[in-house]
C-alpha cells in the first residue's frame, strides 16, 4: 500500500472525472444502456476490492472498462443461467470481430459524443432528452433532476425509462450522425443545451429565479461539446450561457427582486467568465458563418464588453439584431430588436414596433412584451396607456420577482 | 440512496405452478439476491409471513386477522436496495426474477433526521 492517497478518495474522484467517458465507451462496446450502467458500477466495485491490494493500473479508465466489459460477460452467463435466452445484448457481446491488443476497450472521445447525440435524438422528444442528458451525460441522478424539474422522482424514472426503451426498441444508432444529418441534429443537441441552461436560469415557476445548479450543468456541457466538436454555432452557445451566467450576481437584489440591465452593478459581472465568452463568441464570429446563438452572443458581448449602461452601442446591436430577424423572424426576436430600436432612435419608435408584433397577434400572452409597450408609452408621457400595460403584463407573468417589479412599475405611475 | 422495495406474489399464478416450477421460481430469486449481495446492492431483506392488523377505535386498540387492503396478491417479502438513483433500483428490480410472479413496489427511504431532531427540540423545548 504505497499509494499516497486513500484508494476510495481516488475512486471517488475517478467517479466523478471519468463515470460518463467509461459508462459511454461501455454503451459502445454493450450496445445497451442499462447494461452499461450495471457492468459501470461493478467496475468501479472490483476497483475498491482490488486496487488497495494490487496498487492502481497506470490506465485506470481503461482499467474500469475492460473491467466492466468482463462483467457484463459474466452477467450475461448469469442470466442465460436463470432464463433469459441471448439476445441482442448477448450477440452485441459476443462479437466476430477480431480482439484487438486491449480488447477494444480504448475510450474514444467519440464516444461521449456519441453519448450526447444519442441522448439528445429528436426522435425522444423534448423532456425525455434533457431527462436523459442530464443522467447520463452530466451524471445527475434521477431525485436530482426531479428537484430541478419540480416533478416527483417516480415521474422523472417513467420518463428515463421509457427514453431508454425507445432508444432499444427503434434501435437508434449509437452514433455521431454524419455530414448530411450533423447540422439538424446538431441543433437538436444546442436546444436541449440551452433548454438545461435556460431551467437554471429562470426558474419556470416557484420563488426563485435562478437554480444555479442546472445552467452550471448547461454550461459544463457546453465547454465538453465545444472541445469534441468545435463547429460555430456550438462555440456561439457556449459565449451565450458564459455572458448570461456572467451577470448572475448582479441580475437580482439581494431581497431578491430583478434589477435591469441599465440597473446593474456592473463591478459584480463575473470577468472570467465575459473573458471566457469573448474568446467563444470570436472563434464563432470568425468562422464568417454566424448561426442563432452566435448573434445572439454578440449582443450580449457588446453589452458585456461596454463599461457603463450609457456606453451600449445600440447600433451595432441593432445590427445584429437586423441579422438575427433574417434568420429566424419569430416575435420574441421581433420584441428584442424594438428594445433595441427604441434605445437608438426614442420610445416612439420602438411602441410603433411593438405595436405591430401585437396587432398580429402574436406575443398577446407574452407579459415582457406588454411590460416593453408600458415603458415605451411612460417615457411618451402616455400614462393611462402605460398603467393599462403594466395591468395586463402583471396579469400574465408567473414569476414573483417579474411580479414584484411590476407592481413596482405600477406604483410609481400612481 | 437506499430503496425498499416490496415483492407482492400473484397468489393466483403461483397456486397454477407445478411444485418443481415452484422451485425453480425459488431458487432463481435467491440466486438473484445473491447477485444483489456480491454487487453491493443489498441492505437487507426478508421473506414475510401474513399480516396482523391493528387499527386504534374509540379509544380501543383493535386487532383483526389479514392484510388492511383486501387484495389477492400477498406481500411476499421486501428487499432494501442501495442504489445510486430510482433508476437505478428500477433496473435492478426489472432483472429480479420475482418481478415475474407479482407486482413490485418501490419506496426512497426518506432521511428521517431532520423531522427526529426537531421533534428533539419540541420533546427537550416541553419539560
Amino acid at each position: 500500500m504505497a499509494s499516497p492517497e486513500p484508494i476510495p478518495l481516488v475512486l471517488d474522484a475517478l467517479y466523478r472525472g471519468e463515470s460518463r467517458q467509461v459508462l459511454a465507451t461501455l454503451i459502445r462496446l454493450l450496445g445497451d444502456f442499462d447494461a452499461a450502467e450495471e457492468a459501470m458500477h461493478e467496475a468501479f466495485r472490483a476497483a475498491l476490492e482490488q486496487w488497495p491490494v494490487e496498487g492502481v493500473p497506470a490506465r485506470p479508465r481503461a482499467w474500469l472498462v475492460s473491467t466492466g466489459r468482463f462483467k457484463a460477460i459474466d452477467a450475461l452467463r448469469r442470466r442465460a443461467k436463470f432464463e433469459a435466452p441471448l439476445d441482442a445484448l448477448g450477440e452485441a457481446l459476443l462479437p466476430a470481430e477480431p480482439e484487438e491488443p486491449d480488447g477494444g476497450v480504448e475510450t474514444l472521445p467519440d464516444d461521449r459524443l456519441r453519448l450526447v447525440f444519442t441522448c439528445c435524438h429528436p426522435l425522444l422528444g423534448t423532456e425525455a432528452c434533457v431527462a436523459l442528458t442530464l443522467r447520463e451525460v452530466c451524471g445527475l441522478t434521477t431525485e436530482e433532476i426531479a428537484r430541478a424539474f419540480l416533478v416527483a422522482p417516480s415521474t422523472m424514472a417513467q420518463r428515463i425509462v421509457r427514453a431508454k426503451a425507445k432508444i432499444r426498441n427503434e434501435g437508434l444508432p449509437y452514433e455521431v450522425p454524419g455530414a448530411a444529418e450533423l447540422p439538424g441534429r446538431l441543433e437538436a443537441v444546442l436546444q436541449v443545451i440551452y433548454l438545461v441552461f435556460n431551467e437554471g436560469y429562470s426558474a419556470s415557476s416557484g420563488q426563485a429565479v435562478t437554480r444555479t445548479d442546472l445552467s452550471g450543468e448547461a454550461i459544463r456541457l457546453g465547454r465538453l461539446l465545444a472541445a469534441l466538436l468545435p463547429a460555430p454555432e456550438v462555440h456561439g452557445l457556449l459565449a451565450l450561457m458564459l455572458f448570461h451566467e456572467s451577470r448572475r450576481a448582479a441580475r437580482t437584489s439581494p431581497s431578491g427582486d430583478l434589477v435591469l440591465l441599465a440597473d446593474q452593478d456592473r463591478s459584480l459581472w463575473n470577468r472570467a467568465l465575459i473573458q471566457e465568452g469573448s474568446g467563444q463568441v470570436a472563434r464563432a464570429l470568425g468562422s464568417r458563418r454566424a448561426g442563432r446563438y452566435t448573434l445572439e452572443a454578440a449582443i450580449a458581448a457588446a453589452h458585456a464588453r461596454a463599461p457603463g449602461f450609457e456606453a451600449t452601442p445600440w447600433g451595432r446591436i441593432v445590427g445584429f439584431y437586423e441579422l438575427l430577424v433574417r434568420l429566424d423572424p419569430s416575435p420574441v426576436i421581433r420584441l428584442n430588436r424594438a428594445v433595441a430600436v427604441a434605445f437608438r432612435d426614442g420610445p416612439g419608435a420602438g411602441l410603433a414596433l411593438v405595436d405591430g408584433i401585437l396587432e398580429g397577434g402574436e406575443l398577446a400572452t407574452y407579459h415582457l412584451a406588454h411590460s416593453a409597450r408600458a415603458d415605451f408609452c411612460r417615457q411618451l408621457g402616455r400614462m393611462d396607456d402605460a398603467r393599462a400595460s403594466y395591468r395586463t403584463a402583471l396579469s400574465l407573468a408567473r414569476q414573483d420577482p417579474e411580479r414584484r417589479f411590476l407592481e413596482g412599475r405600477l406604483e410609481a405611475l400612481g | 440512496m437506499k430503496y425498499v422495495c416490496f415483492g407482492y406474489l400473484d397468489t393466483e399464478s403461483w397456486g397454477k405452478l407445478p411444485p418443481s416450477e415452484q422451485n425453480a421460481m425459488i431458487d432463481r430469486c435467491f440466486a438473484y439476491d445473491d447477485v444483489l449481495r456480491k454487487n453491493g446492492h443489498w441492505a437487507g431483506g426478508e421473506g414475510l409471513q401474513g399480516a396482523t392488523t391493528l387499527s386504534y377505535r374509540e379509544g380501543k386498540v383493535t386487532v383483526s386477522d389479514g392484510p388492511y387492503a383486501e387484495t389477492k396478491e400477498l406481500l411476499g417479502g421486501f428487499l432494501i436496495l442501495e442504489a445510486r438513483d430510482l433508476n437505478q433500483a428500477i433496473q435492478l428490480i426489472s432483472n429480479h426474477p420475482g418481478i415475474r410472479m407479482g407486482r413490485w413496489e418501490i419506496r426512497a427511504v426518506e432521511d428521517m433526521g431532520p423531522m427526529i431532531e426537531e421533534s428533539e427540540r419540541r420533546r427537550a423545548g416541553g419539560k
